[in-house]
Order: structure tokens, then C-alpha cells, then sequence
């Protein structure tokens, strides 16, 4: 049995060792675009900021490939014939497979208007990208960062981190503001501003200007005035890989689509990770998750279906955690309500995400929040019925790993849910009170 | 674990309060991002990021406890988990059990 999987990156190499643990004797084969071993995505953010070098982000070392019997092929994937079983390769080699793993991944999406290719305009998704920003950065005194996620804000620090002066673009008056409420944004900003970020609200880039050797030299601005600048950081979204299957009967919608146990329309070929979509049975639609654990999570399901374990994977509870500008902050299932929704439609609630996901159900119950703030630390607590339904919590976080356990488990707060509700400085020690209840006397140790 | 840290000493049984002075670090798979920023941070050299990313407990013999790992980890991947953890969290699992089984 031949085992191909094209892209080396979290699902990729994880559906590898999958397979592997499965059968000891097949052939696996990890196709990668980029000459490295599988290195950690997200920590590209940490070399920018310099807390890492950028060799300790590689996750697998290449005696991991050997030890596991995973051969590792450098090239790029660019045609599949799946009559035939074989995959066409750049450098025109191609691959026969039994089985076949798509997880190509997902890139940052260009900006939307002129500019996008000169030299200056940069992205935080591959290392050769990073390393490249990196040295851009050494050079740059000024730079503007565009984008509402978290992936742009990582920008924003270590650009600011790194010396230059940065400028972040706000399109509105505030802060991701799809999921912060005002305090929480004004926390981050505060922040922000102490680590020397200019912010500007109701700004909005339309063109990126270049110089006569292709450098960027400014942006224009939609009340058309031009901002100085030598850098641009792009983090608008990110656009999943799916070239390689453009001309194949492979289906595909934003990405690759596929079922609960990641098999695309055609036999034996599968999809896994950034680039692709997954059927959802709770909302009965294909969903984009485009987050590392997730990608971890397909990997593994789709490895164990390949060698013929069948496991339908089920997205977990959303989740994310993250560092930002010296601030903790993570939420956990449910935030906010899309505001511009009309009453009586189904409430689509919104998550923090890198860009593109799409990992909030629709939940149609009223809900209510509590709200705590202390000097920096702040717990918002959404709240369904007797059930806590989503929460989010910035700088102190003792308490979000029992939050998550109330979210996850659905436990019953039905005793404390007035309290709660009125938030302020009693939260927290009710919320310790509460969980203190629901462990048992000590008998004996 | 600061809340259990606290609850534990609330609850003031001695025993357990002993049991916080041993301990181990242990993760949280579904956290990690496997960044190793963790490993690069460990004065003795301790792959941690291996045990983070499978959710083993870092039973390395030459772990020195200084809990740096725990501090620079981005994601909260880490946690110090002591004796008395385990036996709090083990009454609570139980705790919960009987509620979901309507005992």
C-alpha cells in the first residue's frame, strides 16, 4: 500500500504518524512545497517577536521522518490524474498512490487592490516568509499594518517589537470589534499604545504605492491622502491551497470538500487541514476551521480512516488562546451576537479567529453576559438559560480551564446564575464559591 | 490550576496541602502549537514541546521543577500539577459523574 500526502504541515504529518501507527509496513509519502521538516505555523509570530529562533520552531526533526518511516519528498504538487492514482509533480516526476491526503494548507490572502506584489508588502504564514520580513524589518523605519485579526495584531507587535515605527489601520473606531466589548478593547489598545503602536481609527488603505525600482513607499488612503511607509503587513484572511485539484473532478467550494471521515467525492482521495471543508452534522454545512489544533484533529481522523478505521470527526468546542501584546487572552465557545441581525432570525455568534473560520453554530436561545473588570484582567461570561454557553477572559486566567470544563460539560449554574449576572468583583469568588461546591467533603486523602 | 491551588487551601486539609509542594508539569494537547518555545526556555535542555504535543505529563528525570515552561508557554498549553490535583480533580470527576447520572 502507497500512502501519498501532499503538504507537511500540521495535518499532513500528523495523519502520517497516524497511518504509520496503523501499519507498519506501507509506504508513506509526505510531499512538501517548503524544505524543511514540519515546523509550527503559528510559531511564526514568536520568531518575529524574537522569542524563538527560527530552527526551534521545526516541530519533527528529519530523524523523526526516518525513525517513523516517513519518507519526505521535496517538491511541488501540481496536477492530479485520479484515474490513474498519480500525482503530477512541477518538476514533471509524478507519484503513484493507493491512498491519497490533500492538506496543502492555506496562505494569507493578497490585498484587494494595486500594490500587492511590490517589495515591502509582507505576510506571517511560511518561515521563508517570516525570515524574509524579518529582514525587511532591520532596514524599515516605518511600517503599516492591515488586517482585524489576531494574525495582524502579532504583526503589529513584533514589527513595533523590532524597532520600527508601526502604524495599525483601524476600519472602524475599535478593536475587533466582533468580539471585544468596549472595556475589553480599550484593555488591548491601552496596551498596545504602551508598546509604542500608532493606531488609527476610520483608516483604510486603497492602494499600495510603489517607488521606481517596485518598493513600497506609501499607502494611499481612501480620502485619498498618501502615509509614508516602507513596509506593509497584510493579514486580511487566508486563502486555502486548493490549485492542485483545479483540474480534476475533485470537489471544491471555498476549499476541498469533505465528509465526517475527510473523503473527498473521489475514491481513496482525502482532505485534511486548512484546505479543507468540512461537513458539519450540527449545522449541516462545510465549515472552514482554519486553526492548528483543528488541523491536528483532521489529520489524525483522516489517517485513521485511511488505513480503513472508520472515525467521523467532530469538530471540538471553539477555542482559542493566545499572547498579545503581554496580554493572555482566550475565548471559549460563544462571544458575541452579529449585532445587525433581525430579531427573529437565528443568532449567528462570532468567534476570534486567524482569518477565515467559520466555527460558531447557530444558537437561537436568548442568552445573557456577566462582566468583570479588574485593573487588567477582565472575565465576560455569556450565559443560555442555566447554562454557561461561551466566555471570554483577558490577562489573569485562573480560572478559564474550570470555565472551559462548565462550557464543555454543560454543567448546570443554575445557583448561581443571578449572581452572576450582576458580575463586578463578586464574580470571580463566586465562581470559585460554585466550584468549590461541586467538589465532594474530603473522606480521607 | 489557580483555582485549584486556592480551593485547596481553603478546603485546609493538611494532607493536600502537602501534596502541593510535589509535582510534576503536565499539558494540554489541545492547546499546543507546538512552538517549542517551552523546550528553548528549559535551563536542563528538556524537549518539552514532545511531551506537550502528545499531552504527556514531562516525566524527564533531569526536570529541575523551575517552571519556566509553564511561564513562557503563549497558549496556557502548561500547568504544574501536584498529588493533591489529581486527588481533588479525581473527587470532582466522580462528583460530576453522580450529578450526570441524576444520583
Amino acid at each position: 500500500m502507497r500512502y501519498v500526502i501532499i503538504g507537511n504541515g500540521a495535518a499532513g504529518a500528523t495523519a502520517a504518524q497516524t497511518i504509520r501507527q496503523n501499519d507498519a509496513t506501507g509506504e508513506i509519502i509526505i510531499l512538501t512545497a517548503e524544505p524543511y521538516p514540519m515546523y509550527s505555523r503559528p510559531g511564526l509570530a514568536y520568531v518575529l517577536i524574537n522569542e524563538v529562533p527560527p530552527e526551534q520552531i521545526m516541530a519533527r526533526t528529519l530523524d523523526w521522518y526516518e525513525e517513523w518511516g516517513i519518507n519526505l519528498v521535496l517538491g511541488k504538487a501540481e496536477g492530479i490524474d485520479v484515474q490513474r492514482q498519480t500525482v503530477w509533480l512541477a518538476d514533471g516526476r509524478s507519484l503513484t498512490y493507493d491512498r491519497l491526503l490533500i492538506a496543502t494548507g492555506a496562505r494569507a490572502t493578497p490585498p484587494p487592490y494595486p500594490g500587492a506584489v511590490l517589495d515591502g508588502v509582507v505576510y506571517l504564514d511560511t518561515l521563508e516568509g517570516t525570515e524574509h520580513l524579518v529582514q525587511k524589518a532591520r532596514r524599515a523605519r516605518r511600517a503599516v499594518v492591515i488586517g482585524g485579526g489576531i494574525t495582524a495584531l502579532e504583526l503589529t507587535e513584533g514589527l513595533a517589537h523590532r524597532g520600527v515605527e508601526t502604524h495599525y489601520f483601524l476600519r472602524r473606531d475599535r478593536l475587533w470589534s466582533q468580539v471585544f466589548n468596549n472595556e475589553e478593547a480599550a484593555l488591548l489598545e491601552k496596551k498596545m499604545k504602551a508598546h509604542h503602536v500608532h493606531i488609527h481609527y476610520h483608516t483604510e488603505a486603497e492602494e499600495i504605492l510603489g517607488d521606481r525600482k517596485g518598493r513600497v513607499r506609501a499607502v494611499r488612503l481612501t480620502d485619498g491622502s498618501e502615509f509614508k511607509c516602507d513596509l506593509v503587513g497584510v493579514a486580511i484572511g487566508v486563502q486555502p491551497l486548493i490549485d492542485v485539484v483545479a483540474n480534476s473532478p475533485i470537489a471544491t467550494d471555498r476549499a476541498i470538500l469533505v465528509n465526517e471521515r475527510l473523503e473527498t467525492n473521489v475514491p481513496h482521495v482525502y482532505a485534511a487541514g486548512d484546505c479543507a471543508q468540512v461537513y458539519d452534522r450540527w449545522t449541516q454545512k462545510h465549515l472552514l476551521d482554519i486553526l492548528w489544533p483543528s488541523a491536528v484533529a483532521e489529520g489524525n481522523a483522516a489517517g485513521l480512516n485511511i488505513v480503513g478505521q472508520p472515525y467521523a470527526y467532530e469538530k471540538g468546542s471553539p477555542f482559542n488562546a493566545c499572547l498579545l501584546f503581554g496580554l493572555h487572552i482566550t475565548t471559549m465557545g460563544q462571544i458575541n451576537p452579529r449585532r445587525d441581525e433581525a430579531a427573529d432570525e437565528p443568532q449567528i455568534l462570532q468567534h476570534i479567529s486567524r482569518g477565515s473560520s467559520e466555527v460558531w453554530y447557530t444558537y437561537p436561545r436568548p442568552y445573557r453576559s456577566a462582566w468583570s473588570a479588574e485593573n487588567d484582567n477582565t472575565i465576560r461570561l455569556v450565559i443560555s438559560g442555566d447554562y454557561l454557553v461561551g466566555a471570554l477572559v483577558i490577562g489573569e486566567q485562573s480560572l478559564t480551564d474550570s470555565l472551559r470544563y462548565l462550557i464543555e460539560h454543560e454543567v448546570n449554574i443554575s445557583s448561581m446564575v443571578e449572581e452572576l449576572s450582576a458580575g463586578g468583583p463578586r464574580l470571580r469568588r463566586r465562581l470559585m464559591q460554585f466550584w468549590q461546591s461541586i467538589l465532594p467533603e474530603p473522606t480521607h486523602v | 490550576m489557580g483555582l485549584l491551588n486556592a480551593l485547596i487551601r481553603r478546603k485546609k486539609e493538611p494532607e493536600l496541602e502537602k501534596m502541593v509542594q510535589l509535582g510534576r508539569v503536565v499539558a494540554d494537547a489541545s492547546r499546543c502549537v507546538q512552538c517549542g518555545i517551552c523546550g528553548y526556555n528549559c535551563p536542563v535542555g528538556i524537549p518539552v514541546r514532545d511531551y506537550a504535543r502528545q499531552g504527556l505529563p514531562v516525566s524527564d528525570a533531569s526536570c529541575i521543577s523551575c517552571g519556566n515552561c509553564v511561564n513562557v508557554c503563549p497558549r496556557g498549553t502548561l500547568r504544574w500539577e501536584t498529588q493533591a490535583h489529581v486527588i481533588v480533580m479525581d473527587r470532582f470527576a466522580a462528583q460530576m459523574g453522580a450529578i450526570a447520572r441524576g444520583d
